[in-house]
């Protein structure tokens, strides 16, 4: 993989061998930073190909934040303020769709190399969905723990289209006894003693016609930095399972154990998926799909509002049952006020929310809570795991009213 | 190998041209990317810190973690460990207490 991977493509690494660096790119925008609302959350923003000035969380591998006020701009993400998260900074920077293929192979009958042709040749489906990293707001958690210190800004809402992996895999033929289905895409390590991301998926769900093999974000080709020109979407579940850059898809008769399965990305085996803060658990699993979750996006934490009616809006989301009620709180959480929902675009779908509440002159905590149609919703008090995952409490803001 | 890549192009321009609205956005991609402007910040034993840490990441991947008494010494230690014992960091074993003597002075 790793030959036809250089075959193919330009990488990063290639570019920092050769001193590329100092020929490229636009440096302007690094002048400005934003400070995200935690301790050591300065943050320069920076403008990467294909990308509006985003927030740099890093620069190589490349880990790009949306501002949040993106979210309050529309439901669904622009591909330009979509954000970036790579593991390792071996990142293709050059593919030629008219060479690149996915292979399909392990315990299939037929093992496949489909082309993008082929694959758009096939009968397409269309989904909005979110994909959210799964340390997105770990900078908010508390006590602190290490990774990446994103604020709220590692999610984003799309309309994908490609194909189901159902329909691949049943061209391929499973054979009896397979269990997972593993995924590899372009981006590998530096180095060859670094593990290379993979993930993979149970067969049953890896068949469930709703895992998807994108080719268009946005009625547009994937920008590279989000996984062009095709990457795993996994409707309702982490963004780690999303393989950007997908050219390998193994069907395999046991459990997969790599590292990014069996060591990291794993959550505590319990009810809440958490623990006593600081502490570890005693069995974990995979990370799967999201915790519910819900943000005003419309003021922002310091503002000051005129007294009187005020408009709140926001978004809510789940891990796929679809959003039931939001509510919205300008006591505190002492008392909870209902909201319109907005148009429904699916169960994966951010939903937008709205309602105008009456703020009296002083100093206010606004709260919004979200409810799934399974009944879950947000807890008071954040929720602690060793690894910052899953963070969904319920957000406050505090405002002025004069 | 280059000539026939491009004559590959050509013909897919052409097969383009001709209808094939599939294949007419298969268009090479090809980015660049900004420059980093992440700098590890002065201090002793910079150096190794350099020779051992930036061939897989840049420094911002330092410079945004946790700060404060509980993110010293144990902290980093853990950190360079797991480098070397799960990411495979080739560091030899005299440099790890200057990269992590580094790290807690500075960061």
């Amino acid at each position: 993989m790793l030959n036809r991977r250089r075959l193919l493509t330009g990488t990063a690494a290639t570019a920092a061998t050769l001193g590329a660096g100092s020929l490229l790119g636009s440096v302007s925008a690094f002048a400005k930073t934003v400070t995200l609302p935690f301790e050591n959350g300065e943050r320069p923003m920076a403008k990467y190909p294909q990308k509006r000035p985003l927030i740099l969380q890093t620069s190589r591998p490349p880990q790009l934040e949306t501002p949040f006020s993106v979210y309050n701009e529309g439901v669904i993400t622009p591909n330009d303020a979509f954000f970036v998260r790579y593991h390792l900074a071996d990142i293709p920077l050059e593919i030629d769709p008219a060479k690149f293929t996915i292979e399909v192979k392990g315990k299939v009958d037929k093992p496949l190399k489909l082309s993008l042709a082929d694959l758009k040749k096939m009968p397409a489906k269309e989904i909005v969905a979110v994909t959210q990293c799964s340390g997105n707001s770990r900078g908010f958690s508390t006590p602190r723990v290490a990774g990446g210190q994103s604020g709220n800004g590692a999610m984003g809402n799309a309309r994908w289209k490609g194909v189901p992996l159902k329909t691949v895999l049943e061209k391929a033929g499973v054979q009896s006894g397979a269990k997972q289905v593993v995924f590899g895409g372009l981006d590998g390590p530096v180095s060859d003693k670094t593990p290379d991301f993979a993930k993979a998926l149970d067969l049953d769900h890896a068949r469930d016609g709703e895992v998807m093999l994108a080719y268009s974000m946005n009625g547009e080709n994937l920008p590279m930095l989000n996984g062009f020109p095709v990457r795993l979407v996994v409707p309702g579940y982490y963004g780690t399972y999303w393989v950007k850059h997908l050219n390998e898809i193994t069907v395999i008769d046991s459990v997969y154990d790599n590292f990014w399965m069996k060591t990291a990305y794993r959550i505590p085996d319990n009810d809440c998926n958490c623990v006593e803060p600081g502490t570890a658990p005693k069995a974990t699993v995979p990370i799967n799909r999201f915790t519910v979750r819900s943000f005003i996006t419309n003021v922002q934490d310091g503002a000051k509002v005129k007294a009187g009616e005020t408009r709140l809006k926001g978004i809510a989301f789940d891990g796929g049952k679809g959003i039931k009620e939001v509510v919205v709180s300008i006591d505190g959480g002492k008392t909870w006020l209902p909201t319109k929902l907005g148009k429904n675009l699916g169960n994966y779908s951010f939903r937008e929310w709205h309602t105008t509440v009456k703020l009296p002159a002083g100093a206010h905590e606004l709260k919004v809570r979200a409810t799934s149609n399974d009944g879950k919703t947000q807890p008071m008090q954040a929720l602690w795991n060793p690894a910052g995952y899953l963070r969904n409490v319920v957000e406050t803001v505090r405002v002025t009213a004069a | 190998m280059k000539a026939t890549m491009r004559l590959a192009a050509a013909a897919l321009t052409l097969a383009a041209g001709m209808g094939l609205t599939a294949m007419a956005q298969a268009k090479p991609l090809k980015i660049t990317l900004p420059d980093e402007t992440a700098a590890f910040k002065p201090g002793t034993n910079r150096d190794v810190v350099m020779n051992n840490c930036t061939a897989c990441h840049s420094s911002d991947y330092i410079q945004t973690q946790p700060r404060g008494p509980k993110f010293k010494k144990d902290f980093w230690t853990a950190e360079v460990n797991k480098m070397i014992k799960v990411y495979g960091a080739p560091i030899e074993e005299g440099d790890i207490p200057k990269i992590v003597e580094y790290l807690t002075e500075n960061y």
